[in-house]
């Protein structure tokens, strides 16, 4: 072989060629925090940043749940039993034939089934009901305590009826139910993880940290308290509260039963981390600094753990939903006048129901079923986004 | 296809060569920015000739080599240019096959073969290192069961495994590294194959292990007539092996020759760095500017550690099992100077970071003392320290890790990582902690402005760099550095041992040096102790060491050390040395 070399010197070259794509951000991920970096890593995944929306949006609803619903959740009219949804129209024809912008839904023509002794209601196109936006309506206190009377939909008369989702067997409406429903089941999920979060890190961290006996105690606890099956023993401890109590009370001893064994899963994976961390050179250097292990624990340790716990907590929120859901269906969980997906599941529980009254089955699982795969796929996102670090 | 013209002109090149690459680009698209990996690559392989492909990490050495497997990563493309295969009058473009074509398929094995750098992940842990030859020599040669064994078994016995008949039966976990890479070399060379790729085929192993496995892979090419593309980036190995060199940076080859060539006459200034940085270590600055008396006897060490040993496991005779423990030290004596640089050499498993972590008691001893004598003279029982007095000893004493990604933490900035030292031993805070900060960064080379910055944003180097700069933040007396420079590139190795050499000219410090590489060692240290098995075989100067070691397993040692220079190959005369039994 001849020998050839590369004319000129080659220090100009002071990195491997490159062809930017995009603006470059060099100096702003030098600079860039973790946190920055993680949010960097998590938009790039579309899937769970929608997941996200819709779970800020579930969380904005509850939240503004007596504005949002156009009645309240207890307000029953029993001519307008197992009426069908009603669909928003926004335009009508005039007589004349010109039509012209005016929010509305169709009234409902009834007539008696005298054989069934049921009301079949039928879209009446004539009648027409106009909707307004930011209405006066049936009186309400926010967040129980600022008394109010607007609501963000609802009909103009207050005499009219709107049933955009349809009604129960009492005649309430679907959709303010469904509104009042989503802020005790957000709720209940995210005050079931809170607890379970703080439980699982502290034993988590405790058995991963110190290793030895206290870490055989703590994972042989883990391990009886997720042998045992779940749902008998949420049977026997939710009948075991008394019928008397308020149903706040309730409410409360249910999140706790709910978190009470959701910890487990979560304490193992800190377990794991801190393990994994614990020989960590970086670790070692701090220790070798001379921080103490609190110190340790706390500046070095969980810092590179609260990401992982985020998306761990994410990841089981929708399990203690869908544990309420089942609870509050069985019947032995939330109860009226509370209202929770679970508690609307309940009324679609036999099938006349479910053939006259498709919708009471159709919304609260939909409601389910979108926040528990939203959750999951946000969970699965962040737990991506959740180490930086790696390439 | 290639047009008849392009035929008749090939037919013009030399008949012995079998692979010729021919303006190779190759793009790896990533979020941001395209890399082009290599650019307008050409060379040749020969037929019974070694080119080597040397380069530092991220040079596209690796790329190139796989791309003529075509074994690229989905983000990769091959934009332009030719890879020619020639066979008995036949030419094949290998850039122009399809991916999955069966054509492309009898190539990868068949008739060029690959060998890997990590042997264990390359074998599968699963399946008997038999077994697995077997089913290449199947494919590929449609051989029965009983052809296929046998050939596995003389295979096996040309890579020189012993008792072929009954390794062939054993799992990859039961082979020892050196073992492995034999086997895979076997498998690489099971359809006797025209050309052969090494990609570091030696990096992941000790430098005896490296001397054997080079030895055989050079007899292995010259008796069967391969053509063979080493990818390394190490010099002495490009010496001792290659006939013709390549060297790659930043995706180009920069210049390329044989291999006299290259070392006696680079014209390439970035090729003179490479070989100045790497003949550099092979000299001790220290020689010279500190003579011999430098250590007076009568001076009291800073560090001495007396019998000093630790067993892994034995004792556990509660179930009757036999008491077996790994003696990881065993009964080791040494002595530091104050102002010395002391080396720990030994290949892996001997024992050496252990003894480090024992120093520093991150690991118990299980017999022995440490005395360090503080900096008012008195002598300090290291092992009897309890928990908050080890505070104290490890201000002292600090440690430079070897792996400088995981040894800093990511969360932090760097002005946080050097300044907690200081932080929790309460020395500065606000201000006062950034100014010292500052200076800390300037002393290593790292400009101030960047300490706000987190360690992603800089290189191996630089974060090798932090680390020391954290390690000298408390104004240690000694600096235990484990493989200080093992993670990083030639001639940034360079760098680092003459910033730490420069630190210790302002700052009284002694230095253990724990390496497995003697070269580094040569260039860093006044002392050697030579460490096999737990046990220290030799301690000397470290010009005595690696120039007249006494010895048998530290001649052995030195002696399979690649010399960087192609007129004097060092390893193939290299004395050898059979451990007996382990008692």
């Amino acid at each position: 072989m001849t020998h050839v070399y590369a004319q000129g010197d080659g220090a100009a070259e002071t990195g491997p060629a490159i062809t930017p794509i995009k603006r470059t951000r060099g100096h702003e991920t030098a600079v860039a925090g973790p946190w920055t970096l993680i949010w960097l890593k998590f938009i790039r995944h579309k899937v769970a940043l929608v997941a996200g929306c819709i779970i800020l949006v579930m969380i904005l609803i509850g939240t503004f749940a007596e504005f949002l619903a156009p009645a309240l959740p207890e307000a029953s009219k029993p001519q307008f039993t197992y009426a069908p949804p009603q669909e928003l129209l926004f335009f009508v024809t005039d007589p004349d034939g010109s039509s012209r912008f005016m929010p509305h839904v169709t009234g409902y023509k009834q007539e008696v089934d005298k054989a069934s002794l049921r009301r079949i209601f039928t879209i009446d196109e004539t009648k027409v009901v106009p909707i307004g936006f930011l209405v006066k309506g049936p009186k309400y206190k926010l967040w129980g305590l600022f008394a109010m009377d607007v609501h963000l939909i609802g009909p103009l008369k207050s005499s009219d009826t709107m049933y955009l989702l349809g009604t129960d067997k009492l005649g309430r409406d679907l959709l303010s139910r469904l509104i009042y429903g989503t802020r005790i089941s957000m709720s209940i999920g995210l005050i079931g993880v809170t607890i379970s979060l703080c439980l699982g890190v502290i034993l988590g961290s405790i058995s991963g940290f110190y290793g030895g006996w206290v870490d055989l105690a703590i994972q042989r606890l883990i391990e009886v308290i997720s042998s045992m099956p779940t749902i008998p023993l949420w049977l026997g401890l939710a009948a075991a509260v008394p019928l008397t109590w308020s149903p706040l009370q309730v409410y409360f001893v249910i999140t706790l039963i709910v978190s009470l064994f959701g910890w487990t899963g979560l304490a193992r994976e800190v377990r794991g981390r801190f393990f994994a961390l614990r020989s960590e050179d970086f670790v070692t250097a701090a220790r070798l600094d001379g921080s103490t292990e609190r110190r340790l624990i706390f500046r070095h340790i969980l810092p590179s753990l609260t990401s992982h716990i985020l998306a761990v907590v994410t990841l089981a929120l929708p399990t203690m939903i869908v544990a309420e859901t089942a609870l509050s269906f069985l019947g032995i969980g939330l109860k009226a006048p509370v209202v929770s997906w679970g508690v609307l599941l309940q009324e679609a529980l036999n099938v006349r129901t479910i053939a006259t009254a498709p919708w009471l089955l159709v919304w609260p699982a939909g409601a389910v079923v979108l926040t528990v795969l939203a959750y999951n796929f946000l969970g699965d996102g962040l737990r991506d986004a959740a180490d930086p670090y790696e390439s | 296809m290639l047009t008849d013209a392009d035929f008749d002109k090939s037919q013009a090149v030399a008949d012995d060569v079998v692979l010729t690459v021919d303006n190779l680009s190759i793009d790896f698209n990533l979020r941001t920015h395209v890399l082009h990996a290599a650019r307008d690559v050409s060379f040749e392989l020969k037929r019974g000739k070694t080119l080597c492909l040397v380069g530092e990490s991220g040079s596209g050495k690796s790329v190139t080599a796989r791309t003529l497997l075509r074994i690229i990563d989905k983000n990769g493309a091959i934009t332009s240019g030719r890879i020619i295969l020639r066979g008995d009058r036949t030419e094949t473009d290998i850039v122009k096959l399809d991916e999955r074509s069966r054509e492309l398929l009898s190539i990868r094995g068949g008739r060029i073969g690959l060998i890997f750098q990590e042997p264990m992940s390359s074998l599968s842990p699963v399946h008997t290192i038999g077994s697995q030859i077997v089913e290449a020599l199947r494919l590929h040669q449609a051989m029965d069961k009983r052809q296929a064994r046998a050939a596995t078994i003389e295979l096996l016995r040309q890579v020189e495994i012993p008792n072929p008949e009954t390794q062939i039966d054993r799992y990859t976990f039961e082979f020892s590294g050196g073992m492995r890479q034999r086997a895979m070399i076997a498998m690489s060379l099971a359809c006797n194959p025209d050309i052969l790729i090494a990609d570091e085929p030696t990096t992941a192993l000790d430098v005896t292990t490296q001397a054997e496995i080079l030895d055989l892979i050079k007899r292995l090419q010259v008796s069967r007539g391969m053509a063979m593309l080493l990818i390394t980036h190490d010099m002495g190995v490009v010496a001792e092996v290659a006939d013709e060199v390549a060297v790659m940076r930043y995706g180009r080859i920069v210049e390329q020759g044989s291999v006299d060539e290259i070392f006696h006459d680079a014209r390439h200034p970035y090729t003179q760095r490479l070989l100045a940085s790497t003949v550099r270590l092979e000299q001790n600055p220290r020689a010279f500017t500190r003579p011999a008396e430098a250590a007076p006897a009568e001076s009291q060490p800073v560090i001495s550690v007396r019998n000093l040993s630790k067993f892994y496991g034995g004792g556990g005779k509660l179930f009757g099992g036999k008491s077996y423990a790994v003696r990881a030290v065993d009964d080791v004596s040494l002595d530091l100077q104050p102002g010395e640089n002391l080396g720990i050499v030994g290949e892996s498993g001997s024992g050496k970071t252990t003894l480090g972590r024992l120093i520093l008691r991150t690991v118990e001893p299980t017999s022995g003392t440490i005395t360090y004598n503080d900096r008012e003279r008195r002598a300090v029982d290291v092992t009897g320290l309890s928990k908050h007095d080890l505070r104290a000893y490890h201000r002292d004493v600090r440690l430079v890790f070897q792996d400088p990604f995981a040894s800093l933490n990511p969360r932090m900035t760097v002005k946080e990582v050097i300044g907690d030292p200081l932080f929790v031993a309460g020395l500065a805070k606000g201000a006062a902690l950034e100014r010292r900060v500052g200076e800390l960064m300037e002393l290593v080379g790292l400009d101030p402005q960047s300490m706000e910055r987190y360690p992603h944003a800089f290189s191996g180097g630089q974060r090798q760099r932090i680390g020391i700069a954290r390690a000298l933040a408390l104004d240690p007396r000694v600096v235990i550095a484990d493989e200080a420079t093992a993670a990083l590139d030639v001639s940034i190795r360079a760098q680092i041992l003459d910033l730490l050499l420069d630190i210790q000219k302002r700052m009284s410090l002694s230095f253990i040096f724990i390496s497995h590489d003697i070269s580094v060692v040569r260039y860093f240290c006044d002392r050697v102790v030579v460490m096999h098995r737990g046990k220290v075989v030799e301690t000397g100067s470290a010009e005595q060491i690696c120039t007249a070691p006494q010895e048998a397993y530290t001649q052995s040692l030195i002696s399979a050390v690649p010399n960087p220079d192609p007129r004097n190959k060092r390893m193939l005369h290299r004395t050898r040395f059979t451990a007996e039994a382990t008692p």
